[in-house]
């Protein structure tokens, strides 16, 4: 059997593959919403434009994730432009701290904002002293709430990706416009803007997904008011699974209709420079009034970024049942870490989460290697068709594959390839490694593509086998990229909340269920030491995904 | 003939789209070749098909007598050097020497003293742990030589070899790449778009073009015996002329340029010229300027570029053709009204071909 028969072969396998578990699963969905007890039917989709709560919860998730885009890039816009343009003090230090939402997975920056701006926050009732009033100040709930969260933790797309595409902007340009008579608003509105136009659209539509596919905040904080991804998990708790396949096929529509609006834009991408020259200095600012005040607001926007991090490292030491009223607790322990390592109720989670998260990495990572060794650069049949399979759960709300995984694991029918799976181990593991795929596929055949074909080449003119070639030369070289890719996927699904709380089983709990029930509980501190956990492992993948691309 | 390195009627075509279009070639044993041509002429596809990395449509690659068309370029036993080296980054100086001996089963100190022989060759002995990023351009271009000889590879194959360097170290590294290769005595392919290079390293030069192999000879056959109008522009300075052969003369023939006549001696092995349409590849060095007389294309000087004492002077003549002529570098003005004749005594520097011919 020559090379390329047997690439084709194993190119077929993965597409099969792909296919079986991202695109049919979603086509069960497709065809349960229109399939009822008595055969096809077009009754849940007449039920469910028929109900306003419907129309109002796909309205909700539709404007929710609008604002947040306009909230995260009044944030994210000026500060990167801040840092990016000007030379601050400690601007060093802030334009990294600027960065950190990013390190809280999305249940514990929640988690966080509930213990300080909560009805029993510190900030609430901080204010509520302040004030001399009777109740809270505020109440955290519904689309304020929600969107405060959204642009806490989003802003932070506008921001980097604004930076990127700062520093690959040539200075020459700005010393070209500058030496054609261009003041600093002229320069910003007709140069540097324009640059940055693709990076924008492609932090909006991240942005965008993000927040139609959020899960979270609209779960804590929402209360009454829906949003699609919540409707669909009350409405599955209701029974009326056929109507949830509807609902999901609407927000499925929603998200791929925003992918195909928001087309041609792009995510600023370091390592391939665009540019030529230099990138641009800094500005320094010389006033010293300006630079105090700026430093000022700066470190003032540092500390509230950081006070959900500090806040929930409190929460982690406080006792169960010792805080109720008081401002600050009122007595610390370690014993809520330790119940983490000996506690075997509460290790649970900790481990369980940890090798499903490991497994669906591990899968992840082999599937998206061994697509883009075959794929990339070579003349393959379906490579394309195998890229856009990898990239799609990127485009599809975790809900929407929960949902999809869900129904396609709970019937046995092998000649059909569905297998009974949910309420099993594997379900989890199964349903992070669908997800995982686009973050792992996209750093790995990013890797592949850079690099140079010659090498191979060398290496066949030298002897050696295929074998020898991956393994001395092809993974060493890949191995960044396979690290970025791996740890990424790692740190998703080990923090990850939408698709376990739809198949978890008791057995397989992961992290995040725990801190859902350990909160229902008012075991806060408990719920406080996962998050830290959880948040110490994303910041350090992010530290070592910085060390690197600052080292290389 | 048969050669040490035989290249038999090699086609190649991508997406119908013809690269290489029946090139034969042969080399002798320890022999240099250059190919030399523009970009797309199929010389990096030829170099690509001797190395295994594209299979022809038709044709052979004979090597001592045996077929290695369909040889896998695992097994081929050619050494190449890439345009960019395609230098293991991640392996010091050393591993990436080692890296072919290891294939073929060399361990222990045999390695190490193979691998050191192999870098003393090319002057970097002791450089066995440097990393690649630490070394210089001229340096990466001696350990990707030493990489590809150390496993004493049957066929050499060089691709735009000094390409990366820049233009002061260029010179230097082709007499060391010379030196080194004639040392070792192995059967080179070299694919270059640089006459000096393709001049200076090979021992025969073969010029491409479409695909098609145009004319192999020394560089001295090359220049004085253009087999056709593109090897004669391609290689070196000239001119083309539409002329009319009158007929034969006592030392060549006689040919009409406009109004004027000039008896112009024919390049030896090339065949009679029929009486007719012909194009005339005139070198500017067979040109000499006159003043305005008979026997003289009449012409006005255009532009001048001074080399070294003398000149090239641009002159259009009332025919409206270009032509180059060199002469001392006052010999006249830009504007000046000038005569041009053929300044040879003896043959060369003029070519008659067919009209028609390309």
């Amino acid at each position: 059997m020559t090379a390329d028969r047997r690439r084709q072969i194993v190119g077929a396998a993965i597409l099969v593959l792909l296919l079986w578990l991202v695109v049919y699963p979603l086509l069960l969905v497709l065809v349960e919403g229109i399939h009822g007890p008595n055969g096809w039917t077009l009754d849940f989709v007449r039920l469910f434009l028929h109900r306003p709560t419907e129309w109002r919860a796909l309205w909700g998730s539709l404007w929710i994730s609008l604002v947040s885009v306009v909230l995260a890039a009044l944030i994210g816009i000026p500060l990167a432009l801040l840092f990016g343009r000007y030379d601050l003090p400690g601007g060093r230090v802030l334009s990294g701290l600027v960065a950190l939402p990013a390190v809280l997975p999305p249940l514990v920056g929640v988690l966080a904002f509930l213990f300080l701006y909560g009805e029993s926050g510190f900030v609430s009732l901080l204010v509520q002293r302040m004030l001399g009033l009777e109740e809270p100040p505020w109440r955290l709930q519904g689309a304020g709430a929600i969107l405060l969260v959204h642009a806490y933790s989003m802003y932070v797309y506008f921001y980097l990706f604004t930076r990127a595409a700062l520093s690959s902007l040539d200075a020459s340009l700005l010393e070209a416009a500058a030496s054609l008579g261009a003041g600093r608003w002229r320069t910003l509105r007709q140069v540097v803007l324009p640059h940055l136009y693709p990076a924008l659209g492609g932090a909006a539509l991240l942005t965008f997904m993000t927040s139609l596919a959020s899960f979270s905040a609209p779960y804590i904080f929402g209360g009454g008011f829906r949003v699609m991804t919540t409707q669909i998990v009350a409405t599955r708790l209701n029974g009326e699974n056929e109507l949830a396949m509807v609902e999901t096929i609407s927000l499925a529509f929603v998200a791929l209709l925003a992918l195909w609006l928001l087309r041609g834009t792009r995510t600023p991408d370091s390592s391939a420079g665009g540019r030529k020259g230099s990138g641009p200095t800094r500005v320094p600012v010389r006033r010293p009034a300006v630079r105090i005040a700026l430093a000022a607001v700066a470190w003032g926007l540092a500390a509230f970024l950081l006070l959900p991090h500090l806040t929930l490292l409190l929460v982690s030491f406080v006792p169960l049942g010792t805080w109720t009223t008081e401002p600050l607790p009122p007595a610390y322990t370690l014993q809520n870490y330790l119940a983490l390592v000996t506690d075997p109720v509460r290790s649970r989670p900790l481990v369980n989460s940890l090798w499903l998260a490991s497994a669906a990495t591990a899968a992840a990572v082999g599937i998206a290697l061994l697509a883009g060794l075959l794929s990339v650069g070579r003349r393959v049949r379906g490579a394309r068709v195998v890229e856009g399979l990898l990239a799609l759960p990127w485009a599809v709300p975790g809900t929407v594959f929960a949902i999809a995984i869900a129904t396609a694991f709970s019937v046995r029918a092998p000649w059909a390839g569905r297998f009974i799976l949910v309420g099993t181990i594997w379900i989890l593991p199964l349903a992070y490694l669908v997800r995982n795929l686009p973050i792992t596929s996209r750093a790995i055949l990013a890797g592949v593509r850079a690099l140079d074909p010659s090498l191979d080449e060398a290496a066949a003119t030298l002897g050696a086998s295929r074998w020898r070639t991956l393994r001395r030369v092809t993974l060493p070289l890949l191995r960044p990229a396979l690290l970025a890719g791996a740890s990424l996927a790692f740190v998703t699904a080990f923090g990850d909340f939408v698709t376990s709380i739809m198949l978890y089983t008791y057995d397989t709990r992961p992290i995040s269920m725990e801190i859902l029930s350990s909160l229902r509980q008012s075991d806060v501190g408990v719920a406080a030491a996962y998050g830290v956990v959880l948040m110490l492992v994303s910041a350090a993948v992010f530290a070592l995904g910085a060390e690197r691309g600052g080292g290389g | 003939m048969t050669g040490f390195l035989q290249l038999d009627g090699l086609v190649k075509r991508f997406d119908g789209v013809i690269a290489v279009d029946r090139l034969s070639l042969s080399l002798a044993r320890g022999e240099m070749v250059a190919l030399l041509g523009p970009s797309g002429s199929g010389k990096t596809t030829t170099l690509r098909l001797l190395a295994g990395f594209e299979t022809p449509d038709s044709g052979r690659v004979l090597v001592d007598g045996e077929d290695v068309t369909r040889v896998e370029p695992v097994a081929r036993r050619f050494g190449m050097v890439f345009q960019h080296y395609a230098l293991f980054p991640h392996l010091d100086v050393g591993e990436n020497v080692a890296f072919g001996l290891q294939s073929l089963g060399v361990r222990g100190p045999d390695l190490a003293e193979r691998g050191a022989r192999a870098l003393e060759l090319v002057d970097l002995a002791g450089y066995e742990r440097r990393r690649i990023g630490q070394l210089s351009g001229g340096q990466q271009q001696r350990v990707a030589l030493a990489r590809a000889l150390a496993p004493e590879p049957r066929v050499l194959l060089l691709d735009e070899p000094l390409s990366n360097l820049d233009p002061t170290l260029r010179e230097r590294t082709r007499h060391e790449i010379r030196e080194l290769i004639h040392r070792v005595g192995i059967t080179t392919v070299l694919v270059t778009h640089e006459q000096d290079e393709a001049f200076e390293l090979g021992d025969r030069v073969a010029v491409l073009q479409g695909g098609r192999l145009e004319q192999v000879g020394s560089p001295d056959e090359l220049y004085t015996a253009p087999a056709n109008p593109f090897v004669g522009g391609f290689i070196g300075r000239s001119s083309t002329l539409e002329v009319s052969v009158l007929g034969a003369a006592p030392r060549g023939v006689r040919v009409a340029i406009g109004g004027v006549e000039w008896e112009i001696e024919v390049g030896p092995g090339r065949p009679p010229i029929r009486p007719g349409p012909a194009m005339m590849l005139v070198r500017p060095e067979a040109l000499r300027l006159t003043p305005p007389g008979p026997g003289a294309v009449p012409a006005t000087i255009t532009g001048r570029r001074f080399v070294g004492p003398s000149a090239l002077f641009q002159a259009v003549t009332d025919q409206g053709a270009e032509l180059e002529v060199a002469a001392p570098a006052h010999a006249v003005e830009p504007g000046a009204r000038v005569g041009i004749m053929p300044s040879r005594r003896e043959g060369g520097g003029i070519h008659l071909f067919p009209a028609g011919e390309t």
